[in-house]
């Protein structure tokens, strides 16, 4: 029997990032990394900040998500993320001057902002960073 | 009566601002399907979150959310009015900023408080000038129109309606149903209603990481982050159909204008003629 497959859709409000057949994920959960391979057990699950890696016929695609949702039953998985970006087409500079406006907002500790915001928008700026470095 | 030369004149002016007129619809038309465009983009994901949503709300009990829970009394609403920062969009605003008239006229009958969100120069312009008390304002937002725009929108609304400010939300806005026809609406954005899943999925046993509570309270200001975004979307969609049908028509008045104006000019042109011809005629019967 060949090996099953997992339909996989990761939807942003913008566009379909990725539709088709994996052989398995990696996505970071809210307690930490999770792996799904396919016949998992029905899940709801929140994602943060991190990098998912999809396993498709032995080859392995990062992607960079800001948080969202995963449903995942066993033979698909729906990932509702506000942003996600395969590596290769993460915008280095974009992501770079994130950074720094989330570093100086940080750094000058006025009361006006949004120190909450300020923090998240950091992590992902990172983050975008850290999975581009990866490719 | 008018002279050839004026009428030359008047002829060119209306051709000109035929030409306008033109140009303005096709750039409308253009607007109004990259605006299609991108409606289409945001459903997989708005319909996707909305099921989700249904689905971890079935497993709660919404009065424990703060979103999701109906007050006891309404004694203050907001309405978010949409509308266009520009004019030359036919009834699209006259039509928008009635109907929120009408509702904000309504709740204040039933003696409860209105406060008004404008989205857009025209709305606010409205409002701001009459007795209304206009909150916070957005405007110019639609040249560059993003998805920052509605987040912020939100955030201000629920972080107001969580502090208590408001008992309940409404949006007011256009939606395009096609490229002739609008429909308003007139929806409640807070308390926000889960919807319902339907039998099948009721069936599965999801397990759920965080547990359902905190789940949701995620859930919750995504789906109205998206609800905003498509409320922003369909209005600016709505605004540049009506821009169309009214450049449209007013190209069409042009025309009828400049067939009219030929038509007169030829006839002034040809009594001139005639006038002449009799002239030249009588004076040489005079000479015989």
């Amino acid at each position: 029997m060949a090996a099953k497959k997992l339909h996989l859709d990761v939807i942003t409000p913008f566009e379909k990032v990725f539709s088709g057949e994996i052989d398995g994920i990696m996505a970071p959960g809210h307690e930490g990394y999770f792996g799904v391979l396919p016949g998992h057990a029905p899940m709801m699950m929140q994602l943060s900040i991190g990098e998912m890696k999809l396993k498709v016929d032995n080859k392995d695609y990062l992607y960079a998500t800001s948080g969202g949702f995963a449903e995942i039953l066993p033979d698909k998985i729906t990932i509702l993320a506000e942003a996600a970006e395969s590596a290769d087409k993460i915008d280095i500079e974009r992501a770079t001057r994130a950074r720094e406006r989330a570093e100086q907002r940080l750094a000058r500790k006025s009361e006006d902002i949004d120190l909450d915001r300020a923090r998240m928008a950091l992590a992902r700026a990172l983050n975008r960073l850290k999975v581009a470095s990866r490719r | 009566m008018a002279t050839l030369r004026d009428i030359k004149r008047r002829i060119t002016s209306v051709k000109k601002t035929q030409q306008i007129t033109k140009a303005m619809k096709m750039v409308a038309a253009a607007k109004l399907r990259k605006a299609q465009e991108r409606i289409n983009q945001t459903r997989p994901y708005a319909e996707s979150l909305g099921d989700v949503l249904a689905r971890v709300a079935a497993n709660v009990d919404s009065d424990l959310n703060p979103y999701l829970k109906k007050p006891d009394t309404v004694e203050s609403v907001c309405l978010v009015v949409i509308t266009s920062d520009r004019g030359l969009c036919g009834s699209f605003n006259t039509n928008i900023i009635r109907t929120a008239r009408q509702e904000a006229d309504r709740l204040r009958a039933e003696g409860k408080t209105v406060k008004i969100v404008a989205v857009g120069r025209k709305g606010y312009e409205y409002f701001h000038r009459r007795d209304f008390d206009v909150v916070a304002k957005y405007i110019n937002i639609f040249r560059d129109l993003n998805y920052e725009h509605a987040k912020e929108i939100a955030r201000l609304v629920v972080r107001a309606y969580l502090e208590g400010e408001y008992d309940q939300v409404n949006l007011v806005f256009t939606a395009a149903v096609s490229a002739i026809k609008a429909d308003l609406h007139n929806m409640v954005y807070l308390p926000l209603s889960a919807g319902h899943s339907d039998e099948q999925q009721h069936d599965t046993d999801y397990l759920f990481e965080p547990e359902p509570e905190v789940l949701l309270r995620e859930l919750c200001p995504k789906n109205l982050n998206i609800q905003m975004w498509r409320a922003l979307l369909d209005s600016y969609a709505a605004e540049e159909s009506a821009r169309m049908v009214a450049m449209e028509s007013a190209t069409d008045n042009a025309q009828e204008m400049i067939e009219g104006l030929t038509l007169h000019y030829n006839k002034v042109r040809q009594a001139a003629i005639t006038t002449e011809i009799s002239e030249i005629v009588g004076g040489a019967e005079a000479l015989k």
